[in-house]
């Protein structure tokens, strides 16, 4: 083995040294992240691929309509835009809970109460239809702000686990929601389970004629910017991303974490119940849901996959959208059950939580790297 | 005046064991668990998938004790998978179970539809139950007869199991490796305990358990699998484990509380309530009793806490 010669260095080249290798360092941390998501995507849909193959009659046939159904038509397309936008707001949701560090997984009924709370608004409201629907954007934020608020404050008042107690809400607000559809909004005229209709106007409007894409799609757009901005440029922002890097150290240093933490968690799940005002005055005129759509869960898939930046939340959604079409294509022109897609959202979860999943390569790769400037620097 | 008619009738008190058993199982999977340091949130999820391959077991052999085999033989599969993305993987393990449980709402849907074509019910499958008990002696007892003789065979079992449990935790080398690594790993490292194997073997227990807590849905409480019923109990256990202070005892004790709610909401259905709010009973009982409990020990803490200081400032002015 030989040894580099030892030369003198001054001050300055050592420390723009350093920082070149921790450039580098950080650039292939970027790059991995990258990969690990990319081989997580594909890692799934190889096994989900796998599986049709494995109980379709016609697994060619089935494939395509899976990967390229979503793509075939300008209706379908739009199904896949217009799947996301609910998701993409229950995604915010997760991420700016998670970024508490704290698991309130409230989002899930905030989104289904959110609708309602909107419905309501939109049966009962004297205004007139524009005034109408701000105010059911609003009442819906309130309403998954509420929801999310309730597990933090039992947190902070008797130290009971969040995670526990917004599942166990989540049953008693489902439950709540149905009772309201049940006994309150239900149309008793018509021959299925469905709530009165909302009044004539109340609709967000078509954004893209020949698709269901509605003006939501601008509403979510300026929501992702408003949590980025937030987040990433506001004194609050960078208390609540403290916080959650370390408690401690924020009480530490002055941050109010109590108050950050339960505001970060109804804000967050406000969003989710703002994401069911907006999918309830986007698409619908009557309250059909008879479960919660589940949206809070795609929401955990969704901030998993985005690694809790806001900006890349509507990709991850779109992504989710996708996937989710093609198997709803799937379920109506094979055999194959739309449930297949499960598998995907388990796979994806656990690949990009599994820290130890292709950290080998990285350090190799690092330390390589480093090494490399080092002595590249060093001449 | 109408409630105590419930109370007084032993088909209610009937109704508590047997709510109480998938919950009492579920809870000791969670503590054992929690005991060897892992969080068991997949609780739920492995419920489902026991619940639904114990029918398939039991369907395909015509044999419902192989079918509980099945579902422990999953149950343990499912919990070791758990473990080795959050030890090995270095994946958070509550991040794990929420696919776990992903997983279990699509996937028991997915293989059910394969089987039967069905996607709510197992009916199709004429799978055989675990057979019921009846206790000498003890059912000629007028009223407690009736309360305790008659019971699906798991019942029975999980009251042992907490036992069982009881004496593996405090009384066994392994319970006190399991508590060791679940308390301080790094101590329990250092006088030679082997940290991950420890963990794996207390994940495969909370597995099993959870297994029995499945298999006892579809194959005792329920004739058949249905979508979804597994119902937020593997949560609710999580709740039962820590009110009940991570031992089989006092689970047992608050699992009993969990299942008084559960069968209270059944028979309350005859009073003009809307069901909706019955069935949010078990969810606010486990929401109350979870927050007193967390509440009693964070103040005790506290007072602990503060002895301590004022202990402190005692020994100093001694010295």
């Amino acid at each position: 083995m030989k040894f580099p010669k030892i030369k003198r260095v001054t001050k300055e080249q050592k420390v723009e040294k350093q920082l070149n290798i921790t450039k580098e360092v950080r650039k292939i941390e970027q790059r991995f992240e990258f990969l690990r998501i990319g081989l997580a995507l594909i890692i799934a849909l190889s096994v989900v691929l796998f599986i049709i193959a494995l109980v379709s009659d016609d697994p060619l046939f089935a494939i395509r309509e899976m990967l390229l159904g979503p793509f075939s038509s300008l209706r379908r397309m739009g199904n896949v835009i217009e799947a996301a936008i609910p998701i993409t707001f229950t995604g915010l949701a997760i991420t700016m809970v998670f970024k508490t560090h704290r698991f309130n997984l409230a989002a899930d009924s905030a989104f289904y109460l959110g609708a309602m709370v909107t419905l309501m608004v939109g049966m009962y409201s004297p205004l007139p239809p524009y005034a109408t629907i701000v105010i059911g954007l609003i009442a819906g934020f309130i309403a998954g702000g509420i929801v999310g608020f309730i597990p933090a404050l039992i947190n902070f008042k008797f130290g009971a686990n969040e995670l526990v107690v917004s599942l166990m809400l989540n049953y008693i607000v489902s439950f709540y929601v149905k009772y309201l559809l049940n006994y309150v909004v239900r149309d008793p005229y018509s021959a299925s389970l469905q709530s009165y209709p909302m009044q004539e106007g109340i609709n967000l409007g078509n954004l893209v004629s020949g698709t269901r894409i509605h003006y939501g799609l601008i509403l979510m757009v300026i929501v992702v910017i408003v949590a980025f901005i937030v987040l990433y440029k506001t004194k609050w922002g960078y208390a609540l991303r403290m916080t959650g890097l370390n408690e401690k150290f924020s009480k530490y240093s002055g941050i109010k974490v109590a108050g950050v933490v339960m505001l970060a968690q109804a804000i967050g799940t406000g969003i989710a119940g703002f994401g069911g005002a907006v999918e309830m005055m986007g698409l619908y005129t009557r309250f059909r849901w008879l479960e919660s759509p589940g949206y809070g869960w795609d929401g955990v898939i969704i901030a998993t996959l985005a690694r809790g930046n806001p900006a890349a939340v509507p990709f991850a959604a779109l992504f989710l959208a996708y996937i989710r079409t093609g198997a709803d294509i799937l379920n109506r022109t094979t055999n194959i059950p739309a449930e297949i897609i499960s598998l995907v959202q388990a796979i994806i979860i656990t690949l990009i939580a599994a820290q130890a999943f292709l950290s080998k390569q990285k350090q190799k790769q690092i330390v390589k790297t480093s090494t490399v400037v080092e002595q590249a620097g060093g001449q | 005046m109408e409630l105590l008619e419930i109370f007084a009738n032993p088909s209610f008190w009937f109704g508590v064991l047997r709510a109480t058993t998938p919950i009492l199982f579920a809870a000791m999977a969670a503590l054992i668990a929690s005991r060897a340091g892992i969080t068991n949130l997949a609780i739920e999820g492995i419920m489902s998938f026991g619940a639904l391959f114990a029918v398939i077991g039991s369907w395909l052999t015509q044999n419902a004790w192989i079918g509980l085999m099945t579902s422990i033989i999953v149950g343990i599969i499912l919990a070791l998978f758990l473990a080795y993305f959050h030890l090995k993987m270095k994946a958070d393990e509550i991040m794990v179970a929420i696919a776990i449980n992903l997983l279990a709402t699509g996937g028991t849907i997915f293989i059910l539809f394969m089987l039967t074509g069905d996607k709510s019910t197992s009916a199709a499958l004429n799978s055989v139950v675990l057979p019921t008990i009846s206790i000498p002696i003890i059912r000629s007892i007028p009223f407690l007869g009736q309360v305790l003789s008659g019971h699906n065979v798991l019942v029975y079992i999980a009251f042992i199991m907490v036992f069982v449990m009881h004496y593996l935790l405090f009384k066994t080398p392994l319970g006190l490796r399991i508590r060791s690594v679940g308390g301080n790993e790094h101590a329990a490292e250092s006088v030679g305990v082997f940290v991950h194997k420890t963990k794996y073997i207390g994940l495969a227990l909370s597995g099993m358990l959870a297994g029995f807590a499945g298999a006892y849905m579809s194959l005792g409480y329920m004739t058949v699998f249905t979508r979804g019923m597994v119902a937020g109990r593997g949560f609710i256990a999580l709740a039962a484990a820590n009110v009940g202070g991570r031992a089989p005892i006092g689970s047992m004790f608050s699992s009993m509380l969990f299942g008084f709610f559960d069968s209270l909401g059944n028979n309350l259905q005859r009073f003009s309530i809307p069901n909706e709010f019955i069935y949010m009973i078990p969810y606010i009982a486990t929401i109350v009793m979870f927050a007193y409990f967390s509440h009693r020990r964070m103040t005790e803490k506290k007072r602990v806490n503060k002895k301590l200081a004022k202990g402190q400032i005692s020994e100093e002015e001694l010295a």
